[in-house]
Parts: structure tokens; C-alpha cells; sequence
């Protein structure tokens, strides 16, 4: 199925959730409410059968912007994919989880939490995965600054041969 | 405390609480620095819990601050045992965003080069599996062979783990002189050592009774949890990205997509997932074979490298079948020479997830086979 007809059935079914997307983009782009409603009926359809989350990616648009995930999909069966799109605000931005409809989403939520401070309303276990449990901040934001102590051991911040 | 009276009426009742036990960071089966923290009745594992993020080391925050072709030593270092299958999936990912087009000499050593890598990666797996339920000879028979594909490594590009030798456009070296011919050695050599494996480790009985049968994965399950390459395999799925998403010039080579059939027990135990790997890698040997008899002689393998890395603006989510499944990269430019967001999708980050369904109700050493059989390597998994 191309991007356009993908679109037509989501927009059939759940008119409010799409979000009007830039001339020639590759993906659809959601509204953070309906997403999962909108995930069910992208996993379970007869005609869209998405049953494999490739990827999941949070992204920074920079500061002062909006944070974004995405969420790169494919079917095994119908042999299509879809991209689709969600941002939320910077400060106390929140997505429902689809971890219980693809559980590979269980850790890359964790994931796209522990460094961009995403909430991901309704996972399981949210917690940070890569980082320590006590660190502060998100280090991908891009208005990330480094500490200048890290349980009293000074951070390094030397770049020389760097740039 | 407990008081006399309490102990005196308690005399001779046998109490059993749950333990928690860590397994790691230091650990010789966790291969690496993982820690799973288990929770057991007896013997008997109830859950398990990983714990990863040790060797965590801000890939895709160095991404950012790095050039496109800067990047590349880093993608070594996240699989390093697979460093070559990294370089080549990275370098198709930014090759898609710039729109080059790479010669067909290229081509053909790239994929040479990934084989060579994937029979390197599975040896390891397979000789470390051995060594978790307790063979210790097949590791060195693994560690043999596996050397002589490093020495081919080292020979083409002089690094025998961490190679950058395949760049944006095209490839650090070309071949050095008679690497054709002592390629073809390697492959007359190593193609029947592979029915030694087979008679040393694979139809070994205490093997069989260690790995048939045990943290069985349903397809459905793994295709949930993102599991993918052997793991997927095994479980009988017949997906693999060479055949079904054709990248570079797999679609040129004649091979078969290893699945597991449940001889040993059932559908997508322990078993399967290994043998699925000793398998794959007569499949390897067949591409291997082709590719070196197609392979062109004359050419530039430079020509094409890009005297400036800029994609436009945009973003891609490329991905291709390194030796622990599907590797991908989403890549988003904002036009500059540095990327804007580089994900990597790794698969042993997915495969490691499902080691909780498939591991509660097995004994404690049974955990050590079924994380010996998902092959993981932490480097790729924290990043």
C-alpha cells in the first residue's frame, strides 16, 4: 500500500489524528491523542497488517521546539512501510505507548525517555535503561550542557583535537 | 528477631522465599558487561531482568559533532565484532541520502568483505556457545579458523578488529595482490571444517540435551519483540534482508535463507538458533564463492568518494542484515557537514529484550545457554 492510500484508511476511520504534513514528505504525522488508537488499527487491519516496529527514534527540532518521535513500521505480510511522526512540547511533552501492541517499543521508549525525557503515558516500566538512574538532564537534547561534577568526579572538558 | 519460642514451634518446617541474585557485570558468560538480575525459587528462575548501559559511551551524541565520514570508526566500535557489516550499512545509508552510485568493483569487495565477516562473527558465537554449556575444544577450533579470516582482514586494510575500511562512496584500500587467491584457500579450507563442527559440537549428545528443548521462542513472539537475523530464524521465520530487501548486490547471488525445522526438540530452541549459524555459514562460503569468481579486476575504488559530505536536507531510515540481524540506521540532515540525529537500531538491543519471556520457568544454568544462543555483543546493545 502507498503512503497515500495508508492515509486515506487512518483518515477514514480517525479523522482528528492526522496532521497536515509539508508537500512531498515521506511520512504521516499524528496528533500525540489518537496514537493508540491509530497504532492498533496499523497493527491490526487486514489491509495494513503492520506487525513489525523497525525502529523507534526520538529527535530534538532544537531549542525552544517542539520534541519528536519516530516510528519506523513495516509488514511483514503486505510487504509495505510507513513512517509516522509525533511531536510534543519540551517540557512535560507525553505519548501513549504502544509497547504493549509492539513490544520491541518496550526498551526504545525506554530509550527515547532515558535521553530526550519523553513520557511515554501507560509503558510498563519506565525507567532510564542506558544511563545511570541518578543522572540528570537528557544528554541528546540539544540545549544539553554537561555537568561540571558527576558524584564529585570533574568532568573532563578538554576538546583539543576535536574540532 | 525471631524469639526462642518462634524457632522451638518453626523447628522442622521448611521455609522458602524468593532470591535475587545478580548474574554479572562480571560475568564469563554475560559475554560483556551485562548484569541480569534474577529472581529465583530454587533453582527454578521466575524473572529476569537485564540491566544494561556499562559500557554506554554517547554514540549518537558523538554523532552529531562529527563529520559523516568521521563517523565511520565509530560504527566499528559498537559492533566490534561485526565491524565491517557496520561500515557497510552506515556508508549505504549516506550513499542513499547523497544519491551516489558505487562501482561494481566496489560492490563486489563489500560484500566479500561482509561475508568474510559474518563467518568471523558466527565462528565466535559458535565456539562461545560451546564454551557456555561447557565445550571447551570446540572454542579453539572456532578460534583457528576465525583467524585466518582476521589475517585476510589484516592483510586488506591492516587492522584486524576495527577496520574502517569501507568509507562514504567507496573503500579505504583497494585488495593487495593475490587476495583473490588466498581468499579461495581460506573458503577450499574452511567449507569442510564446517561438518567438524558439526561432528565435535552440533550431533554431540550432552549438547543436544543442554540446547533442544530449551527457551523455546515462538515466531509470533519474536516477530513482537523485533527479533531478528538467527534468533528470528530459528524460530522458522524465512525473512532475511539479503533475499527480501535486496541491498548492494545480494540480489545477485544464488543462496539459500537458513531456517530452523525443530529437529532437536521444538520449533526455535536453543538448538535451532545455533544451528542456524553453523548453516549460515556454508551459505556465506556459496556467496563468497560467487562474488570472488565475479569480481572485477580492473578499477578505481576511490573514484567515487565525495570530496565533501553534505546530504540535503532530509532523513532516512536505511537498514541491512549484519550478522546478528537487521541493523539500521535512521539519519536526519539538516543540510550541514556534521548529522543531525544519528540513530542506530541495533539488533542485539531487540534480541536481548526477549530474554525475559523466553528465560522464566528454565534453571539457572539453562539462562546461560539461552543468552549464549541470543549472541549479543554489548557493545552494540549500550552504544
Amino acid at each position: 500500500m502507498e503512503l497515500a492510500a495508508i492515509q486515506t484508511r487512518v483518515g477514514a476511520v480517525h479523522p482528528d489524528a492526522l496532521v497536515p504534513t509539508d508537500e512531498g514528505a515521506a511520512y504521516l504525522s499524528m496528533t500525540p491523542e489518537h496514537w493508540a488508537d491509530v497504532a492498533q488499527l496499523l497493527r491490526s487491519d487486514e489491509e495494513l497488517r503492520f506487525n513489525v516496529l523497525m525502529c523507534l527514534t526520538g529527535y530534538d527540532r532544537g531549542p525552544g521546539e517542539p520534541l519528536g518521535v519516530a516510528y519506523n513500521l513495516h509488514s511483514m505480510d503486505k510487504l509495505h512501510k510507513l513512517e509516522v511522526r509525533i511531536e510534543v512540547p519540551r517540557d512535560g511533552g507525553k505519548i501513549p505507548s504502544v509497547a504493549q501492541i509492539w513490544r520491541t517499543a518496550e526498551w526504545h521508549e525506554r530509550e527515547a525517555y532515558d535521553l530526550f525525557g519523553i513520557t511515554f503515558v501507560g509503558h510498563p516500566d519506565l525507567r532510564r535503561i542506558l544511563l545511570p538512574e541518578d543522572w540528570e538532564g537528557y544528554p541528546l537534547r540539544k540545549d544539553y550542557k554537561e555537568p561540571d561534577y558527576y558524584r564529585g568526579i570533574p568532568v573532563p572538558k578538554d576538546k583539543r583535537g576535536w574540532e | 528477631m525471631t524469639t526462642k519460642a518462634e524457632v522451638v514451634k518453626n523447628f522442622g518446617v521448611v521455609q522458602t522465599e524468593e532470591m535475587v541474585l545478580n548474574m554479572g557485570p562480571q560475568h564469563p558468560s554475560t559475554h560483556g558487561v551485562l548484569r541480569l538480575k534474577i529472581r529465583t525459587d530454587g533453582e527454578i528462575v521466575s524473572s529476569i531482568e537485564p540491566h544494561i548501559g556499562y559500557l554506554h559511551r554517547c554514540f549518537e551524541k558523538h554523532c552529531e559533532n562529527l563529520s559523516y565520514e568521521q563517523v565511520i570508526p565509530f560504527t566499528d566500535r559498537c559492533d566490534y565484532l561485526a565491524s565491517m557489516a557496520n561500515n557497510h550499512i552506515y556508508s549505504m545509508a549516506v550513499e542513499k541520502m547523497l544519491g551516489i552510485e558505487v562501482s561494481e568493483k566496489v560492490e563486489y569487495i563489500r560484500v566479500i568483505m561482509t561475508e568474510l565477516q559474518r563467518i568471523a562473527s558466527h565462528l565466535l558465537a559458535v565456539g562461545t556457545f560451546g564454551l557456555d554449556v561447557g565445550g571447551i575444544t570446540p572454542f579453539t577450533y572456532c578460534f583457528r579458523d576465525r583467524e585466518r579470516v582476521l589475517d585476510l582482514f589484516e592483510y586488506t586494510c591492516g587492522a584486524r578488529l576495527l577496520y574502517n575500511y569501507i568509507w562514504v562512496g567507496g573503500l579505504s584500500h583497494d585488495l593487495p595482490l593475490n587476495f583473490r587467491q588466498y581468499a579461495q584457500e581460506f573458503i577450499d579450507y574452511f567449507e569442510p571444517k564446517i561438518n567438524e563442527y558439526n561432528r565435535i559440537l552440533t550431533y554431540n549428545k550432552i549438547f543436544i540435551e543442554r540446547t533442544g528443548d530449551v527457551g523455546v521462542l515462538p515466531a509470533e513472539v519474536a516477530i513482537s519483540y523485533g527479533c531478528s537475523g538467527p534468533v528470528l530464524r530459528g524460530s522458522g521465520v524465512k525473512w532475511d534482508l539479503r533475499r527480501d530487501e535486496p541491498y548492494s548486490i545480494y540480489d545477485r547471488f544464488d543462496f539459500e535463507v537458513i531456517t530452523g525445522d525443530g529437529q532437536m526438540g521444538s520449533l526455535g530452541d536453543c538448538w535451532d538458533r545455533y544451528f542456524v549459524r553453523v548453516r549460515e555459514m556454508g551459505e556465506s562460503v556459496k556467496i563468497l564463492r560467487q562474488a570472488l569468481a565475479g569480481l572485477p579486476e580492473k578499477g578505481d575504488v576511490q573514484e567515487n568518494i565525495p570530496k565533501k559530505i553534505r546530504p540535503p536536507k532530509g532523513e532516512i531510515y536505511f537498514r541491512g542484515e549484519s550478522p546478528r540481524g537487521d541493523l539500521g540506521f535512521y539519519i536526519i540532515s539538516d543540510g550541514k557537514a556534521k548529522p543531525y540525529r544519528v540513530k542506530m537500531r541495533s539488533p542485539a538491543f531487540s534480541n536481548l529484550s526477549v530474554i525475559n519471556e523466553i528465560g522464566a520457568g528454565w534453571m539457572i544454568s539453562d539462562i546461560v545457554t539461552i543468552l549464549g544462543s541470543l549472541d549479543i555483543v554489548l557493545g552494540e546493545i549500550d552504544r
